[in-house]
C-alpha cells in the first residue's frame, strides 16, 4: 500500500528524496502526481524546513512498508474481531451473519449482569486475582532478594537459569506435573489415603486457591524474579557502602537501599497485574474446571468460553468478554493514572 | 574494583571461620552461620522444587513396568532402565504426528513472527519518521484492549481457517510487546552508526540487514524464543480452531490423553488397567511429556543467557 503512494508521490523536493536511492524504481520518479492532495505542497509559504507528507512518506517508505506486515496482521486479527465486538449488541446467529442479525440494544448486556453464572464467575477471577496478589506477589521479590545476596557469580546464574526454567513449560505440562505428584494416582495419594486422609487436591474445590496459586509459583515466580535482579544490579554500590559506614545493619540496608530501588518495578508490576485483574490464567483454568467444577474454578474467560463456542450463545459470550475487556482497559489506565499521582513512572508516560 | 576485592581477602581470609568469598565487598560484614544455613537450605529446597519433578517424570518415562510398579508410580531412585515408551510413541502414531506438527507450526511461526517483528520494529525506530507515532499507537492499543475470544473465533472461522494450521498462526502472530522489546533496542544503537551508513548509499533495507541486525543477535534470539515456546506451548487455540484430531499438535495431545486419561486407539497411551491400578501406560504418558519439555530443554541455555539483557532492555525503557 505505502509502495504505491511512494509511487504516486513527484520526486520534487530533490534533497530529501535522494536519500533512498536503493530501492524504488526509476520508473516511479518521473510519474506526475495523481493525487490533488500533492499539489498543496507546491505552495511558497510552506516553511523551508518543513518537509511535506509526500516527502517525507517518498522518505521513508522502506520504513513504512517494513511495518505493513504487522499492521495487515492486526488489522484482520486485532481490529477486525474487536470491531466484530458488535455483535454485543445483536442477536446473532451463525447461519444469519453479521449483517443481517436483528440489533437487540442493551438486551445482551441485561443479561449478563443479571445471570447468576456471570456473577460466579466474577466473583471467582476477583477472588483469585486477591488471593494471588497475596501469596503470589511478594514472593518473586522475596527470591530476588534471596538471590541477590548469593554472592559467587557461577552459583548465583546457575540457580537462576534453573528457576527461570519452568515459565517455559506449557500449562499443559505444569499441571500434569501437579497431576502426577499431588493427584489421585499418586503415591503421595496413596500414602494419605493409607493414613486414613481421604483428600485429593487435584479436585477438591475448596483447595483450589492454593492449588492454582502453587501451579502458577512453580510456574512463573522463578521467572518473576528477573526483572527485580535487574533492578537490583543498577543499584550503586557506593550506597551500601556508605550505608554501613552509617552504621546501618544488612536488615536496614535492605530497608532503605534494597527496597527503595525496586519501588518502581514493584509498582510498575502492580499496575500491570491490576490491569489484568480479570485474566486468570485463562489455560491453566480451563484445564482443570473439569477436574475441580465450575463453582469454584469458572473464571470469566473461561465462562464466555462455555456460553460462546460450547453453548453457542455467541452474542451473549461477546458482550461478557467485552464487559470484560473495558473494565481491565480502564482499570490499567486508572492505574497508570494513580502512579502518575504518586510520582512514578508507571507503564507509560506523556511525551 | 578488582583492587578492593583483592584486599578484601587478603586481609580478611585467613582469619576468619567461614573462609571470606572473594566476591563479598570489603564493606560488608560475614553472615552468621545461621543465616548462612538457611540461605542454603532455602536456594536447595528451591532449586529441588523445579528439577525434582523433572527428574522423576524422565525417570520414569525411561523404567521398565516393574520398577515403576515396585515404586508404586514415579520412580525416584533409578532400577531397570528401557525405552521402550519411547520406541513406541515414536513408532508413527498420533503422538508422532502431533509432534511434527508442533514442530512446523513452531517453526514456521517463529519464523513469521519474528520477522515481521523486527521489520516492524526497524520501521518504527527512526525518529520523526512518517507516521511512526500512529502505527505505535495502533500497536500499543493492542496491549490495552483484546478484541474478546468469541469475535476472534468468529473471525477465524468466517476466513475458513477452522481445522487449518494457519488458525494456529496468524491469530496470534504478533505480539506488540515483542515489537517494542525489538524497537526499544533498535533505538538504543547510536545513530552514527547506521546515519554512516545511509551517506554511504545504503538503503534502509541493507541498513537493517548488514548493520543493525549482527549487532541485534541477542534481542532477536530472546524474541523468537519468546514467539517459539508460544507456538510450542500453545493448546487452547488448538483447541477451539482445530476439530479433525490427526492435526492435533502435541500439547492438545498431551491434555486429552495424559491429563484427561483419554484412551488413545493403538499406541498404549492412556490404557489404564484397572485391575492394578492407574500405573499401566505410565511411562507412555510420562514420555509424552518429555517430548513437550525437550525442545524447550534443546533451545533454552542458548538463548538463556541473553535474557536479561533483551528483556530488561525492552521491559524497564518500555
Amino acid at each position: 500500500m505505502s509502495k504505491q503512494v511512494a509511487d504516486a508521490a513527484p520526486a520534487r523536493p530533490a534533497g530529501t528524496a535522494q536519500r533512498g536511492t536503493a530501492d524504488g524504481g526509476p520508473g516511479g520518479r518521473r510519474r506526475r502526481p495523481v493525487t490533488g492532495t500533492a499539489h498543496r505542497r507546491t505552495s511558497a509559504s510552506v516553511p523551508v524546513r518543513k518537509v511535506s507528507m509526500w516527502a517525507q512518506i517518498k522518505r521513508d517508505r522502506s520504513l513504512l512498508l517494513m511495518t505493513v506486515p504487522v499492521i495487515v496482521l492486526l488489522a484482520v486479527f486485532a481490529y477486525v474481531p474487536m470491531a466484530g465486538n458488535i455483535i454485543a449488541w445483536q442477536d446473532y446467529s451463525p447461519y444469519v451473519g453479521i449483517v443481517d442479525s436483528p440489533f437487540v440494544a442493551w438486551d445482551n448486556f441485561e443479561r449478563v449482569f443479571t445471570n447468576p453464572l456471570f456473577l460466579n464467575a466474577v466473583k471467582n477471577t476477583l477472588l483469585i486475582t486477591a488471593f494471588q496478589l497475596v501469596f503470589f506477589f511478594p514472593i518473586p521479590i522475596a527470591l530476588a532478594l534471596l538471590l541477590n545476596s548469593v554472592i559467587t557469580p557461577a552459583i548465583r546464574t546457575t540457580i537462576q537459569s534453573i528457576v527461570y526454567l519452568p515459565h517455559f513449560f506449557s500449562w499443559v505440562i505444569v499441571v500434569t506435573v501437579f497431576q502426577q505428584i499431588f493427584g489421585g494416582a499418586s503415591q503421595l495419594h496413596r500414602i494419605l489415603a493409607g493414613h486414613g486422609v481421604h483428600f485429593d487436591l487435584m479436585t477438591d474445590p475448596d483447595t483450589f486457591l492454593i492449588l492454582i496459586t502453587s501451579q502458577a509459583v512453580w510456574k512463573d515466580a522463578g521467572w518473576g524474579i528477573i526483572i527485580f535482579l535487574a533492578a537490583l544490579s543498577t543499584v550503586d554500590p557506593a550506597l551500601y557502602e556508605a550505608a554501613v559506614v552509617d552504621g546501618a545493619s544488612r536488615r536496614r540496608r535492605t530497608w532503605h537501599v534494597t527496597l527503595p530501588a525496586l519501588r518502581p518495578v514493584i509498582i510498575l508490576l502492580l499496575i500491570l497485574r491490576l490491569g489484568d485483574a480479570l485474566t486468570v490464567g485463562f489455560e491453566q483454568l480451563i484445564l482443570q474446571r473439569g477436574a475441580v467444577g465450575p463453582g469454584a474454578a469458572e473464571v470469566i474467560d473461561t465462562y464466555v468460553y462455555y456460553q460462546g463456542v460450547i453453548a453457542g450463545d455467541w452474542s451473549f459470550a461477546a458482550a461478557a468478554g467485552l464487559v470484560k475487556g473495558v473494565v481491565s482497559m480502564l482499570l490499567v489506565l486508572g492505574a497508570n493514572k494513580l502512579a502518575h499521582v504518586f510520582g512514578e513512572a508507571g507503564v507509560y508516560q506523556r511525551a | 574494583m578488582t583492587v578492593q576485592l583483592q584486599r578484601s581477602a587478603t586481609v580478611a581470609g585467613p582469619v576468619r571461620r567461614v573462609r571470606r568469598s572473594k566476591h563479598r565487598p570489603i564493606w560488608e560484614e560475614q553472615p552468621t552461620i545461621a543465616g548462612y544455613v538457611g540461605k542454603t537450605v532455602a536456594l536447595t529446597l528451591i532449586v529441588l522444587a523445579v528439577l525434582y519433578p523433572l527428574y522423576t517424570i524422565v525417570l520414569t518415562s525411561i523404567s521398565t513396568q516393574a520398577t515403576i510398579n515396585a515404586a508404586g508410580g514415579l520412580v525416584t531412585v533409578p532400577g531397570e532402565i528401557t525405552f521402550a515408551a519411547y520406541r513406541q510413541i515414536l513408532s508413527g502414531g498420533i503422538v508422532t504426528r502431533a509432534t511434527l506438527v508442533s514442530i512446523g507450526i513452531t517453526a514456521v511461526g517463529t519464523l513469521l513472527s519474528t520477522t515481521v517483528s523486527v521489520l516492524c520494529a526497524y520501521g518504527l525506530s527512526r525518529p520523526n519518521s512518517f507516521a511512526h507515532r500512529p502505527i505505535l499507537f495502533l500497536l500499543l492499543a493492542t496491549m490495552f484492549f483484546g478484541a474478546g475470544m468469541i469475535p476472534t473465533y468468529l473471525l477465524v472461522s468466517h476466513l475458513g481457517l477452522i481445522d487449518s494450521y494457519w488458525a494456529l498462526i496468524l491469530p496470534t502472530a504478533v505480539s506488540a510487546f515483542n515489537v517494542l522489546i525489538v524497537r526499544n533496542f533498535f533505538m538504543g544503537i547510536d545513530q552514527a552508526i547506521t546515519d554512516a551508513a545511509r551517506i554511504d548509499g545504503a538503503g534502509e533495507w541493507r541498513v537493517l540487514g548488514q548493520i543493525v541486525l549482527p549487532m541485534s543477535k541477542a534481542v532477536t534470539a530472546v524474541v523468537a524464543l519468546f514467539y517459539g515456546v508460544g507456538y510450542w506451548n500453545a493448546f487452547f487455540n488448538a483447541m477451539l480452531y482445530i476439530n479433525d484430531n490427526s492435526k492435533w499438535p502435541l500439547q492438545l495431545v498431551l491434555r486429552s490423553y495424559v491429563l484427561q486419561g483419554v484412551t488413545l486407539p493403538g499406541s498404549g497411551v492412556g490404557q489404564v488397567d484397572v485391575a492394578s491400578g492407574a500405573v499401566t501406560g505410565l511411562p507412555v504418558k510420562m514420555a509424552v511429556v518429555v517430548m513437550a519439555i525437550v525442545p524447550v530443554l534443546i533451545v533454552y541455555p542458548f538463548v538463556q543467557r541473553h535474557f536479561t539483557k533483551g528483556v530488561i532492555f525492552g521491559a524497564i525503557k518500555g
